[in-house]
């Protein structure tokens, strides 16, 4: 199920005083099975990006495979490809409407053609998924907790079936534990059903702790692609963008610059802990 | 006197069922003590649902207590002959900057603050170019809102509450929304805000980092307030924390985590350096 970004570009309000150019010449693959980060300062083009990866956002130039398969050409299913590729918004709760939480999440199966039954299945077994507690299947989604609603939201999107899951800051707005519990529930979905994710966030912390590989975009083009430990390692290019590493990498540098022999590649807690006791020899 | 001063205050209200019949009532403020003294700094941490927005409409009474008292610059909010007082002592910033920008020029959406207090159009001029100077703004002043970043709206609506020149700022949660640098961006304009014209500063958030460099911290759980302390003291009871579903800065998390290896580094470690230090002197 890989996507595949081929110099793709594309400019905002062309031809009038607004023109903007959103993204300059992309290339990017995405493969099956990944946990992508995507990262950048406001403006950046990321939303953008993720706009791209189902159609939604048609590029000006540039060509993007899904599956090897250019998604512009004549006689493409898009409305498949939306199926294949879900795309949760940020503050998608904004966008629940239905009367309770269970045909909320029946909408997209049900606009996909499929009978009330599997519908059903398909809710129920997607709103397991994100742990969702079953008291509530019968509520009205307005009268959720936040967490709760964004929740059915993501269940929302997962009930079709997707093969690709692409969340826009999906912790927006929520408490600390929320967004351990939203980012752990992504992280046990991805685990267990091979779900390729791509997740757009503004913690650092989050980034390096969940994901394998971090896109960096900066005024439309791709700044860094690699290892949260690659990535991170390039700071002070990081920061000159608006944007920065984890703290704890910071703490590494510190400590090597005051003649601690650290390696200072650590980007979460318990790496950086146990490098310290190792480099303290305790 | 205090800036802010709440006593055994209670927020209830009635729950009701389909038909409009009250069915019971809810208390999401419960037996709140709360005294901030004038420049102060203090955040207010909490789950979400936990009461720290209900509390903070009270300090300008968009809510009046129920029960108990909310004295704001030592005018007792219940008192309807005090509201507009009430409201230009404590000004609010809210989480959506979408939500409080009306105007479709920044300096007349800056104006509209003081306009609608009755203040002479001379006067109002001057404290718009005074409140966009003080967020850094003034460059925007003739600009469409829309056109702003998050960042910048956020500090177009402070620049609205200082046109008001308030002793008191409450902001709730006014960086939600905002990435790492509107974060910063907003944070330094109230700091400097507090620095320069002592203004007393009210900060909700989900954000750990943005609690450390406040007088006082009190957490908020079920509609009461369950830890109160400086944010070492605070910061310092990591279990606690998590248990009321809040977390600790990441320094802090690496300290603890050290700390829980068996080396001797001290409790409550706020900043970077402090942490560097401790490690330092083990070596």
């Amino acid at each position: 199920m890989s996507i595949k970004l081929e110099h793709v570009n594309y400019i905002y309000s062309a031809g009038t005083a607004y023109e903007k150019q959103a993204l300059k010449d992309v290339s990017l693959e995405i493969l099956p099975g990944q946990f992508v980060g995507v990262i950048g300062h406001t403006g950046s083009g990321k939303s953008t990006l993720i706009q791209h990866l189902n159609g939604l956002v048609k590029a000006n130039s540039g060509v993007i495979y899904y599956n090897g398969e250019n998604i512009y050409a004549d006689g493409y299913d898009m409305k498949s490809l939306r199926g294949q590729v879900g795309l949760v918004f940020q503050y998608p709760e904004h966008q629940l409407f239905e009367e309770d939480v269970l045909s909320d999440v029946c909408f997209g199966p049900k606009n996909q053609g499929l009978s009330k039954e599997d519908c059903e299945k398909r809710a129920f077994e997607a709103l397991e998924l994100v742990g969702f507690p079953e008291k509530y299947y019968h509520q009205s989604p307005f009268e959720l907790s936040g967490g709760q609603k964004r929740r059915a939201a993501i269940a929302g999107v997962l009930a079709m079936k997707p093969k690709v899951l692409v969340l826009d800051e999906p912790t927006a707005g929520l408490d600390p534990a929320g967004r351990d519990d939203i980012l752990d529930q992504v992280k046990y979905l991805h685990d267990q059903t091979g779900i390729t994710v791509v997740l757009v966030s503004h913690s650092m912390e989050d980034i390096a702790r969940y994901v394998e590989r971090i896109i960096v975009m900066n005024r439309g083009e791709k700044m860094f692609d690699g290892t949260p430990k690659e990535v991170f390692a390039h700071y002070e290019e990081l920061e000159q963008v608006g944007l920065a590493a984890p703290q704890v990498t910071y703490v590494m540098h510190d400590l090597k610059a005051r003649g601690i022999p650290v390696d200072t590649t650590a980007t979460t807690v318990e790496e950086a802990a146990e490098e310290i006791c190792r480099a303290l020899k305790r | 006197m205090e800036m802010i001063r709440a006593s055994e205050l209670v927020y209830e209200y009635e729950q009701r069922d389909d038909e409009g019949n009250v069915v019971g009532m809810n208390r999401a403020l419960d037996e709140i003590e709360l005294d901030v003294r004038p420049g102060q700094f203090v955040v207010i941490l909490g789950h979400n649902g936990s009461g720290k927005s209900t509390l903070a409409k009270h300090m300008n009474a968009i809510l009046v207590p129920t029960g108990g008292t909310m004295w704001v610059n030592g005018r007792d909010t219940k008192d309807p002959r005090e509201l507009m007082n009430v409201r230009q002592s404590a000004g609010m910033v809210f989480q959506n900057p979408d939500n409080q920008i009306i105007g479709t020029v920044v300096e007349e959406d800056v104006g509209f603050g003081p306009e609608n207090l009755g203040v002479p159009t001379e006067e109002i001029w001057r404290r718009v170019e005074d409140g966009l100077r003080a967020v850094g703004m003034i460059e925007y002043r003739a600009h469409s809102p829309n056109k702003l970043s998050g960042g910048q709206k956020q500090r177009v609506a402070i620049a609205g509450v200082i046109a008001m020149e308030p002793e008191c700022i409450v902001l709730d949660e006014p960086t939600a929304m905002l990435d790492p640098d509107g974060r910063k961006e907003v944070l330094r304009t109230v700091q400097e805000l507090r620095k320069r014209k002592n203004v007393t500063v009210i900060l909700i958030t989900h954000y750990m980092e943005e609690a450390i460099d406040a007088d006082a911290i009190y957490v908020m759980e079920g509609g009461r307030v369950v830890m109160q302390g400086t944010p070492r003291e605070i910061f310092g009871r990591v279990d606690e924390l998590k248990r009321y579903r809040l977390d600790v800065p990441q320094v802090t998390m690496l300290a603890e985590e050290l700390r829980r290896r068996g080396l001797d580094i001290p409790r409550g470690i706020l900043r970077r350096e402090e942490l560097v230090e401790a490690i330092c002197r083990l070596s």
